[in-house]
């Protein structure tokens, strides 16, 4: 053993100059994808900074030339114009307040609702085995691939019979539909590697189905807890499928109206005020992810290696 | 209330299950089913055969939705998994700033895909985007227009795609690495194995399961592609870039044709399952195995 590693301390010391160059390369490769990254993130702020007039003349990584919010300004509240009747709304023109509203409507009891039935599901399922719950569990399972393509047509007609097509409360039961899929199976992943022993005992000392979750399993959740709510926030934050399809006009969530924001060219293109506005859509699941980037990882890791 | 109680699990579940039954299960098979007749505004329930699907396969538009996801699909597998892999194992090499860059890396992920569309959007416009950055420092013939140019629209949602998708195969990659037995690595080196052949002949073999991972995810994504095409190119110029999801939301929403709109969502939703079942498969007996 001693030997083995003499060798491999000469081995490393014999290619010390070598190994200098490959760090070199390594780092310029690694660098070269760190600006491939990056350069989007740049240009939509940078963009979102200028005047057109900059935007004109300058090129999309010129710096533009102060710090001026006013596209900010105007893809959230959208501009006003001077007319003979005083003050009034540009016509045509989408501006974000109001759908970022409607997204964080639409959010947060769907991420709410969602979580608890996923883990209410995932603990059902490994801790009080029953008859065919690997079979329901495969269900689940598979509810997270299918391309929602294939139930559009029905849900659309199931919103409208219902009488929650175009609204929010109809796209937060589409979105805790959908979602249980992905958050029962989070769940269950996390609650099978606990050991059942726990469980069990605190079986023949008589607590129940819900006194055993909420005093033995919920305590020790907090980390697959936060995984869900940030994958079902992001994915929810980030849906245009459902919310273009299920809503229009005022009731569209801020995927679409940035979308349409972007669409609707009035006279002239304004670059600035869509980089501005897209940035304001990205914002809270950047955030997020900067702030809690572990457990968004940890969220796109399990989400892929299933089972 | 001894029945209740024995049977808490099961009643706990059932809501769930019973969404997932009709929501999901119970809509697939209508769509099947709706797709054998020849409902157009409205569902008819007349069955009619499987004509909607000589239809369907009869359709220019619909064989460019079918090549065009071919395309992305090669493309976008290959990229995501070569710039993953690369990128996972020169990030495994113990450098500093290792963090800092799994986040640069990483962070396209946390966007939707109708923001990546916008930003790219204006990133390859064919006048005033990365073309004039390129003109402007000397390269005065240099023309990119390809998000306007018909059969060349297709590969600016690749290089989109593979922005946002390529750190996350690299993060699974990179998890796939660090759970390898550092001895093993040891122990080749000290048999005088060079370090490209200790990845290729020992790592990645080992990592089959992972590849197999990124391989369902990307194509499965790919399939389901839909907001960033509608945010870079809407299917255009023309319907050059469309692919099935578009095929279909189109002809479901925009063209009342009921009928073959559910039997283009049913092709999306066989190939999804030829790929996922042998997939899941797999993964559960090994999963099987390890117990």
């Amino acid at each position: 053993m001693e030997k083995d590693n003499l060798k491999l301390i000469e081995l490393e010391r014999s290619s010390k100059k070598k190994k200098t160059i490959y760090r070199w390369i390594l780092f310029l490769i690694l660098g070269i994808f760190a600006i491939f990254y990056i350069a989007p993130l740049y240009v939509m702020i940078a963009t979102s900074l200028k005047t057109m007039e900059e935007i004109r003349i300058g090129n999309l990584f010129s710096l533009p030339g102060s710090l001026n919010f006013d596209s900010w300004v105007i893809a959230w509240q959208g501009q006003t114009v001077n007319s003979t009747s005083g003050l009034k709304m540009d016509a045509g023109n989408v501006f974000l307040k109001n759908y970022f509203w409607n997204s964080t409507k639409m959010v947060v009891p769907a991420v709410l609702i969602s979580t608890i039935f996923g883990a209410l599901n995932g603990y059902a399922l490994t801790k009080w085995r029953f008859k065919y719950d690997n079979i329901i569990f495969l269900l689940f399972l598979f509810g997270t691939f299918i391309p929602y393509q294939a139930i559009l047509l029905p849900m659309a007609r199931t919103l409208g019979v219902l009488g929650l097509s175009n609204s929010i409360t109809g796209l937060v039961v589409v979105h805790v539909i959908y979602g249980l899929c992905f958050t029962t199976l989070f769940c269950r992943n996390y609650y099978i590697s606990i050991s059942d022993e726990i469980v069990r005992a605190a079986r023949i000392d008589g607590a129940g189905f819900f006194s055993i979750f909420f005093k033995i399993l919920l305590p020790i959740s907090a980390p697959i807890l936060v995984v869900t709510v940030i994958w079902q926030f992001t994915q929810i934050w980030n849906d245009f499928l459902f919310g273009a399809t299920f809503s229009f006009g005022e009731a569209a969530p801020i995927q679409v109206a940035l979308n349409n924001m972007v669409l609707t060219s009035t006279s002239v293109k304004r670059y600035n005020v869509d980089m501005a506005a897209a940035i304001i859509a990205g914002f809270p699941t950047l955030i997020v992810y900067v702030l809690a980037g572990k457990y968004f990882i940890r969220g796109l890791t399990a989400g892929s290696v299933k089972g | 209330m001894y029945w209740v109680k024995k049977n808490l699990p099961k009643i706990v579940i059932s809501p769930s299950f019973a969404l997932l039954a009709w929501f999901v299960y119970g809509f697939i098979l209508w769509t099947a089913y709706i797709s054998l007749t020849k409902s157009k505004i409205l569902p008819k329930y007349d069955l009619w055969g499987v004509g909607q699907y000589f239809r369907l396969w009869s359709m220019d538009r619909w064989h460019t939705s079918v090549s065009n996801l071919f395309i992305y699909t090669v493309l976008f597998l290959t990229l995501c998994i070569v710039i993953g892999v690369v990128l996972a194992i020169l990030l495994d090499q113990k450098i500093r700033g290792e963090g800092v860059l799994r986040t640069i890396y990483l962070y396209p992920m946390a966007l939707s895909f109708i923001v990546t569309g916008t930003a790219w959007k204006w990133i390859m416009n064919p006048t005033m985007g990365i073309e004039k950055f390129f003109v402007d420092i000397g390269f005065v013939n240099f023309t990119f227009d390809w998000l306007v140019t018909s059969g060349m629209s297709i590969y600016c949602v690749v290089i989109a795609g593979v922005w946002q998708s390529s750190g996350f195969i690299m993060a699974i990659f990179l998890a796939g690495l660090r759970s390898i037995d550092d001895e093993i690595i040891k122990a080749a080196k000290i048999d005088g194995a060079g370090i490209f052949s200790i990845y290729t002949k020992i790592v990645l073999p080992m990592m089959r399961p992972v590849f197999m991972s990124a391989i369902v995810i990307l194509v499965h994504l790919s399939i389901k592609s839909y907001d960033l095409i509608i945010a870079l190119t809407a299917g255009g110029p023309g319907t050059s870039s469309d692919m099935p999801a578009i095929f279909m939301t189109q002809y479901a929403f925009n063209r009342s044709e009921v009928a073959l709109a559910s039997s283009s969502a049913m092709m999306m939703f066989l190939t999804v399952t030829a790929i996922v079942i042998p997939y899941l498969y797999s993964e559960l007996r090994r999963e099987d195995g390890k117990r």
